[in-house]
């Protein structure tokens, strides 16, 4: 019988893996390395890129897939998905124009009449993502499917009010509502601003509180999380929600933009909003990600399109293509770490 | 007989296996010699999964050589190795479970004839693997509706039918009923006489004391030695094993308040298809068994009344009555359940150890933000109380050995600070050393005045530990034993409803 290594227990803690692996610190920082060196190539290429101008530019038409990317990382942490995204964007937006033209119409005050319908915007949202969330987590059906009939939905009835055409705001009522969009605090366009509040609010209830963590928890292993007392029903049902609401904020400062809503209102959009959350760093089977990542990936999506914009290299018309590439090549990344 | 040829002579030299700066195997050099039937032993992290893993192709080794009939082989994947007949049955099932018996049985070695797959000769060489094992099943019922005992009977007739030489079986009798192990044994007795080498890794050394010829035994990535069966005790093995002398593996019983207000009280409870009219109560500081086979209904029972699934009956905690229809309501009584699924119910094991800790008592850390400093600390604490040995607070629950997950989530199911605890096989895949800290924990635990009820298999485990042991058989209470009537004998009978024969 050979002899036991004396060393053998502290050869044991040793092998025990320390703290993160730096493949999932790659993954964290990634995006970043990402988007910056995206910003040299696009510096390098074309001398409008670098500038404050553009840049704000470059932010303020983030925005609205930020705002909804924000939302999209806690359905996609929590393991689900929503398709419907940019349908419903577009259903909202054309529910609020009706409304703030019915109302003003009604002889409601136009500010009044416009400020309700910016919070109409953001309860219907709050309204599709509950139905979603019912339909997924009492209804016990894939959110894949649930979200894939909405998306269908959402947009014939957009197309259904719209009569096929354009909902539009009355003229004075658009000017009213125009500050939303085109306004600045302190040089910083408003939409900016509020992709920002609606990160930080994102990163802090993901990361510092119990629901957070419910989230995480659910994506990680739902099995797990519900032998663990946690109401993993309600949770998946608030966090539907909080997508909607999150919807129903970008909207809200979408419609001011071009003060109209038609069938090609916020095509696409889910699939933008998918991207910057996946891009972002997080796993598409659940349980990771970070708002940060979201945001920097939104971001570097919508610098690639400033690029191909600012720069003859590559067609405008494969922005898309492009996009697409990179989410298909992240994917790949993200493979190796396990 | 599937098993033409003779076995196989493996040997080992040298082999140091590390997955990145970790070093798992550090030089292991053994031989096997064909038609012998050899134990495997080690702690959970000794290295013992990962030699196996080499020796079946799913592992490469980092340094070193493996031979086979003495020449140096270099398998690629576990194809290769199958080519010679090396087959390893995982302890955790590999099975399609929407693929039929049949399907799994030959799943990427399908029978063909021409373009298509000649499902009558699958078939056929199937139900004959089954008739091997023991399995009384047709061959085109899908896996999905066998229940755990009868998958790990369907991954032996896998490998039967794969043509064995050499037989890497890991944990095979964990979900096993006593007969069916039985079965399993005369099994590998035929096998041995045919001349196929067998690798048997187990915990349980009474079983290694029972099939084995030869025990070899490794720690912390070494061999620590080899020796005959018959010249060894189970003393001498477990010892071998932990390296050191284990003075007794049970603390002593404390008695507890015979006449106190039983903490919980079941009357009459019924899970649907599981369990039925089942009554009991514990009272504070008693620790109450659950023995039965698989299938009597013990898990179920429990997640019926912890309202994990459907159930009805009566249920008082404390006295008074409650209602009990998630299993939220049950943690907000003072009810907590460990799992016996530690990894698909028990932890987020790609968590970090602290997030598993706090998850069912998150509440006491949102102040209203999570407050990441005082989650931290607990975990310190319950690093010190439950003796979890983790490299780093920071790592991932999937990196800690089976012993030290199960401590972590019985700390877990224990933050809530319950008034009773239901443990589900609290030793399940955990090793002779981690188990006896197990069981010092849960005597503590009553100590401290809560009720505990453990589900368990090992009906030594219930010897030891429980005041009174209930047996269940088919979703029915059989009987309550306590004192000198609780010996494995009184119980297997119970359990298996031959008592009444026997007498």
């Amino acid at each position: 019988m050979s002899q036991p290594e004396p060393a053998g227990g502290i050869a044991a803690d040793l092998r025990r893996p320390t703290g993160t692996p730096w493949a999932e610190r790659l993954a964290s920082v990634g995006p970043i390395v990402g988007l910056v060196l995206l910003c040299l190539v696009g510096a390098a290429l074309n001398g409008d890129f670098a500038t404050l101008d553009n840049a704000l530019n470059v932010l303020t038409r983030t925005a609205f897939i930020g705002i909804i990317a924000v939302g999209m990382c806690f359905v996609i942490i929590l393991g689900g998905i929503d398709l419907s995204v940019g349908s419903m964007a577009a259903l909202i937006a054309g529910c609020v124009i009706m409304f703030i033209n019915w109302a003003a119409g009604s002889g409601v005050s136009p500010l009044i009449a416009v400020a309700a319908g910016a919070g109409l915007a953001v309860l219907l949202g709050a309204v599709f993502g509950l139905a979603h969330g019912v339909l997924i987590a009492k209804g016990k059906i894939e959110p894949f499917i649930v979200t894939l009939g909405t998306l269908g939905i959402y947009r014939a009835y957009l197309t259904y009010f719209a009569d096929g055409g354009a909902l539009t705001l009355q003229n004075n009522l658009a000017d009213l509502y125009a500050p939303a969009y085109y306004g600045s605090v302190l040089g910083v366009p408003i939409p900016v601003v509020a992709f920002l509040v609606v990160a930080l609010i994102g990163a802090a209830i993901l990361n510092k509180t119990a629901y957070g963590r419910h989230v995480q928890a659910i994506g990680s292993n739902e099995t797990v999380a519900r032998y663990a007392a946690v109401d993993v029903e309600g949770v998946k049902i608030l966090t539907y929600m909080l997508l909607g609401v999150c919807v129903g904020i970008a909207t809200l400062f979408y419609v001011p933009r071009l003060a109209s809503a038609s069938p090609t209102t916020g095509l696409l959009w889910e699939l933008e909003a998918i991207a910057a959350v996946i891009v972002g760093g997080a796993a598409l089977k659940g349980g990771q990600g970070s708002i940060i990542g979201t945001v920097v990936g939104a971001i570097l999506l919508s610098v690639i399109s400033n690029i191909l914009n600012l720069t003859s290299l590559i067609s405008v018309y494969l922005n898309a293509a492009v996009q697409g590439f990179v989410i298909i090549i992240v994917a790949f990344l993200q493979k190796g770490r396990r | 007989m599937t098993t033409q040829g003779r076995g196989l002579s493996v040997a080992f030299e040298g082999i140091v296996k590390r997955f990145g700066p970790v070093e798992v195997l550090h030089g292991v050099s053994f031989s096997l010699e064909p038609g012998r039937v050899y134990g495997l032993l080690g702690e959970n992290g000794a290295g013992k999964s990962t030699l196996m893993k080499i020796l079946a192709g799913y592992e490469q080794p980092s340094e070193g050589r493996l031979l086979v009939e003495a020449k140096p082989v270099a398998f690629s994947g576990s194809r290769d190795a199958e080519a010679r007949g090396i087959v390893l049955i995982h302890q955790e099932f590999n099975l399609a479970e929407d693929l039929t018996i049949a399907g799994n049985i030959f799943l990427g070695h399908e029978r063909r004839k021409g373009w298509f797959l000649d499902e009558a000769a699958m078939q056929q060489e199937a139900e004959a693997a089954l008739a091997q094992v023991g399995l009384a099943r047709a061959a085109d019922t899908p896996v999905r509706r066998l229940i755990v005992a009868e998958k790990q009977l369907v991954e032996i007739a896998k490998a039967l039918s794969r043509k064995a030489r050499l037989l890497i079986m890991d944990e095979p009798t964990a979900t096993l009923t006593p007969s069916e192990v039985a079965r399993l044994f005369a099994l590998i007795e035929r096998m041995r006489a045919d001349g196929v080498t067998i690798v048997y890794i187990s915990h349980k050394l009474d079983e290694v004391e029972r099939i084995t010829d030869e025990v070899i035994v490794m720690r912390d990535g070494n061999l620590v030695g080899r020796a005959p069966t018959p010249s060894l005790t189970r003393h001498d093995m477990a010892t071998m094993m932990v390296g050191r002398e284990i003075a007794d593996l049970f603390p002593e019983k404390v008695p507890f308040d015979e006449a106190a207000t039983p903490v919980l009280k079941v009357d009459g409870f019924t899970v649907p298809g599981w369990a039925e009219g089942v009554s009991f109560a514990v009272r504070p500081g008693e620790i109450l068994g659950f023995a039965g086979l698989v299938g009597a209904g013990r898990t179920e029972l429990f997640e019926g009344i912890l309202g994990l699934r459907p159930g009805t009956g009566d249920v008082a905690v404390a006295g008074r009555p409650v209602t009990l229809r998630r299993l939220q309501d049950a943690t907000r009584h003072g009810l907590s359940y460990l799992s016996e699924d530690r990894k698909g119910k028990g932890l987020h094991v790609d968590f970090p150890l602290a997030p598993n800790l706090t998850l069912m008592a998150l509440e006491r850390y949102a102040r209203p933000w999570l407050d990441h400093g005082a989650e931290r600390q607990a975990m310190e604490r319950a690093v010190e109380a439950f003796g979890i040995r983790a490299g780093s607070l920071s790592m991932r629950a999937a990196s800690l050995s089976g012993g030290n997950q199960q401590k972590l989530a019985l700390a877990k199911v224990l933050h809530p600070e319950p008034k009773v605890v239901v443990l589900d096989e609290p030793t399940r895949g955990v090793d002779v050393g981690a188990k006896r800290e197990i069981y010092f924990l849960i005597q503590k635990l009553a100590r401290q005045g809560l009720a505990v009820v453990v589900i368990s298999s090992e009906l030594i485990e219930l010897i030891g530990l429980a005041h009174r042991v209930a047996v269940m058989r088919g979703g029915r209470l059989v009987a309550t034993v306590a004192g000198a009537d609780m010996t494995e004998v009184e119980m297997i009978a119970h359990a298996t409803g031959t008592r009444d024969v026997a007498a």
